[in-house]
């Protein structure tokens, strides 16, 4: 499988996803944006940083780019697409994932380690996990708080779309252990589809075993499918 | 053909959070500044040549749907004023 690491002006994490995919053993190549998606793409990575400076609101402009029609068109037609931190707020706002990721509680950039609870395993994304169980992942980001109309969390919850909530060490879905606010301490969620998912926290950060956890491998394995 | 100056006002939905406006209003009290509450908006000013107001009125509307505004976060109002 190829996966392209869709880069914008501003993206700072397209390597770390390209040498974390390689590490697993999946292809992986950056494709800067305005050359599109190759033929050959089976995945795709819209990684973190902060696409045009985060002007207007993060990932309002990366999601207006003609290749986001096109990333748009392959989540529909099945193609695996995770969306991360940056690439999470793209998603929301080019409509492949619901709700949207805004100003943290805090007013503050965070970059720290949270909790996740993996709220369900039979997902591509989590296949490698045990619902329930719980995992510790980097954040790093200003506008991380998910927000959403309250009739459609009650449509995201129902439809058992929540793919990772943050927690405390335990699992216990806490608001002190709720990092920046999010409704529902969600971190992660899938699309329309369970081929698409967008999270705020870094599994690329957590997938090389020199640079500290690994707990982060099981999300991308997805793409070695 | 008229010069419009459509003026788009971007804010937080009434009950989602916003931390900015809070941190602003805290600073203002340690200012010492006596104040109930502060809410903050985006404003942009756009120039449009349009045949009438209402013209100049849905091309701004538009512009905030399809990108000034996110609909899940925000509320937006339009005001039009002919260009001196």
């Amino acid at each position: 499988m190829t996966v392209a690491v869709v880069q914008f002006g501003g993206s700072n994490c397209d390597r770390d996803a390209v040498r974390a995919l390689s590490h697993l053993g999946v292809d992986a190549e950056r494709i800067w944006h305005a050359d599109g998606l190759p033929d050959d793409t089976e995945g795709i990575v819209v990684p973190g940083g902060f696409s045009y400076g985060d002007y207007l609101r993060a990932g309002a402009m990366a999601a207006r780019q003609p290749i986001m029609e096109a990333v748009r068109e392959a989540a529909a037609d099945g193609t695996p697409v995770l969306g991360v931190c940056n690439g999470a707020q793209i998603g929301c706002e080019t409509g492949i994932a619901e709700g949207a990721f805004t100003t943290n509680r805090s007013a503050r950039f965070q970059c720290e380690h949270v909790h996740l609870r993996v709220e369900r395993a039979d997902t591509p994304w989590t296949a490698a996990y045990e619902a329930g169980q719980v995992l510790e992942v980097p954040i790093a980001h200003g506008e991380g708080r998910f927000e959403i109309r309250e009739d459609r969390l009650e449509a995201l919850e129902a439809e058992d779309r929540v793919l990772f909530r943050y927690c405390d060490a335990d699992g216990a879905v806490t608001d002190a252990a709720n990092p920046n606010g999010s409704t529902a301490n969600v971190a992660g969620l899938l699309g329309a589809r369970e081929t698409v998912a967008v999270m705020m926290p870094h599994p690329e950060r957590a997938t090389l075993p020199d640079v500290g956890g690994t707990d982060g491998q099981g999300v991308l394995r997805a793409f070695a499918e | 053909m008229t010069g419009y100056t459509a003026t788009v006002t971007v804010r937080p939905k009434r009950g989602v959070l916003d931390p900015e406006a809070d941190t602003t209003e805290r600073a203002l009290s340690r200012l010492g500044f006596e104040l109930e509450d502060l809410r903050s908006a985006d404003r942009f000013e756009i120039d449009v040549d349009a045949a009438d107001a209402e013209a100049a009125r849905d091309r701004a509307g538009e512009m905030a749907d399809r990108l000034l505004a996110n609909p899940t976060i925000h509320d937006y109002d339009v005001a039009v004023a002919e260009r001196e």
